[in-house]
């Protein structure tokens, strides 16, 4: 069953956690994961990899350069679960 | 000459304690860090072994979770007992770029490895976590520690098996010494009870069987000595040049006298049997502080309680000390916390730099009867040392033929 916007917010806000410590509160979808969140791309990378287990998706590892914002990885994977 | 070098921090996270005071305290109380473990895979590969000292406190309960994420055990172990020294120490200022880091691993992250293996398997590659390589490379304890601190002056990775931090401590003397930093922390971390380590040297007959009572299992110099046991830690050290430590009134535990290291060149495993390389290696150690074998005052031993090892040192101590060797008050802390492979020489440097400063040999445990070719002067009990000038050198031998020693006098 697909997850709505709100739910793929929540559910990456508690990867962003797990994986950095950053508050579910401070992963709002205007936040640049590297200007905002000061998030690596190996943490990037993990993040990516259990976003897809999480929410049964597939993200190629040539998008993940488009994923700046939040915002930009929440629609990405509303998309892909429609695919 | 040469600017006298001096211990102002100790840190450990040890089968003893969660810090360096607390496994001392307990070393001192003749307790034991080993137990059966726990673990699911000691039956599910019918380990012969089923006992070890593993750390009495996990290092991922001490650091903040995501710091602790990305660091294998080994290196977790070795960033708190850190910064415990450094704070020991009284968090020393000094300059980034004259702040270095020696801190040494026999195995390195061996849990990551064959974590990362499993997921593969299992799970393909995807799953294969980013962090795999930077956290279980060799130099990740040294590289942890380095930025952790900020430290800048340089971050070296000593892996000489189990004689890998006594050596990190000769290479931070050398460092000091050759004025390239004022103050480095040097230690040692391993986190390798794993069911392969356990099976390989269990192949080997170099583990303790004693299943059925494993708090007397490690028995240096005891007669019924049959193998040793497993331990898993850290232990660091802030060393530091003498000018420097004073003039911002730090605590000295020791001076860092000297260090020494040799290679057997004789077998993979084995110990030269005449103790030749280890007593060049005590010379050696004890010429560079300047220092005569008849100043020697206590020994804190390599003695893994091993068959034929604790009788080679025996007879290298015995080239250098002679017949005065079983007069000297000998330490075999291993009897108490385990063998914690490249952590372990850093551990005992910590308890020799304690032992001198405190003027008590700490306790040999274990042993019922005593070896008749070991004749040393050990005790179940902490022994006295006395007030006048204490030397003490503790002795570490790894796999593959190297020795390290390191010389600590009193100030």
């Amino acid at each position: 069953m697909a997850h709505t916007q709100d739910e793929v917010l929540a559910g990456l806000a508690e990867l962003v956690k797990e994986e950095t410590g950053i508050a579910t509160e401070s992963v709002q979808l205007d936040k640049s994961f590297t200007d905002d969140l000061d998030i690596d791309s190996i943490s990037m990378m993990t993040i990516v990899v259990d976003a897809e287990e999480k929410f049964g998706v597939k993200i190629p590892d040539d998008q993940v350069q488009n994923l700046v914002t939040v915002k930009d990885a929440v629609d990405f994977i509303v998309g892909a679960q429609s695919e | 000459m040469t600017e006298k070098i001096v211990i102002t921090g100790i840190g450990a996270s040890s089968p003893l304690g969660g810090t360096a005071r607390e496994s001392w305290d307990a070393l001192l109380r003749g307790e034991s860090g080993a137990a059966t473990l726990e673990h699911e895979w000691v039956a599910e590969y019918d380990l012969p072994v089923h006992f070890a000292a593993e750390a009495a406190v996990r290092p991922d309960t001490v650091l903040e979770r995501p710091k602790a994420k990305r660091l294998d055990p080994s290196s977790q172990f070795a960033v708190v007992s850190a910064i415990e020294a450094w704070e020991d120490a009284g968090a020393p200022e000094v300059e980034s770029e004259r702040l270095g880091v020696d801190y040494a691993t026999g195995i390195g992250g061996v849990w990551t490895l064959l974590d990362a293996w499993d997921t593969l398997r299992e799970r393909g590659p995807r799953r294969v976590m980013p962090m795999t390589v930077p956290m279980l490379m060799p130099n990740a304890p040294s590289a942890a520690v380095s930025m952790h601190f900020e430290a800048r002056a340089y971050a070296r990775t000593v892996a000489s098996a189990c004689a890998s931090s006594t050596e990190s401590i000769v290479s931070a003397y050398e460092h000091l010494q050759a004025g390239l930093a004022d103050v480095v922390i040097a230690g040692g971390s391993e986190s390798a009870i794993h069911p392969i380590t356990v099976a390989s040297f269990s192949s080997m007959q170099a583990l303790s069987r004693r299943n059925d009572d494993p708090a007397t299992a490690s028995r240096p110099y005891d007669v019924t000595r049959d193998g040793f046991v497993m331990g898993e830690g850290a232990a660091a050290l802030v060393l530091e040049k003498e000018s420097h430590a004073r003039a911002r009134g730090a605590r000295i535990y020791a001076e860092l006298a000297g260090g020494g290291i040799t290679a057997d060149s004789y077998h993979i495993t084995a110990p030269e049997p005449e103790g030749l390389g280890a007593s060049r290696a005590v010379h050696i150690a004890l010429e560079s502080a300047g220092a005569d074998p008849s100043e020697v005052t206590h020994v804190n031993a390599h003695a893994t309680s091993t068959p034929v090892g604790d009788v080679a040192e025996v007879r290298a101590m015995h080239r250098v000390f002679g017949e005065r060797v079983n007069d000297i008050p000998v330490s075999a802390t291993k009897a108490a916390h385990g063998h914690l492979l490249g952590g372990t020489g850093a551990l005992e440097a910590v308890f020799t730099a304690l032992a001198i400063s405190e003027r008590t040999a700490p306790p040999t445990i274990n042993v019922t009867e005593q070896d008749p070719d070991a004749p040393l002067h050990i005790s179940g009990t902490p022994i006295p040392l006395g007030d006048g000038q204490q030397l003490a050198i503790s002795n570490s031998f790894g796999f593959g033929g190297h020795n390290a020693v390191i010389a600590l006098r009193s100030v």
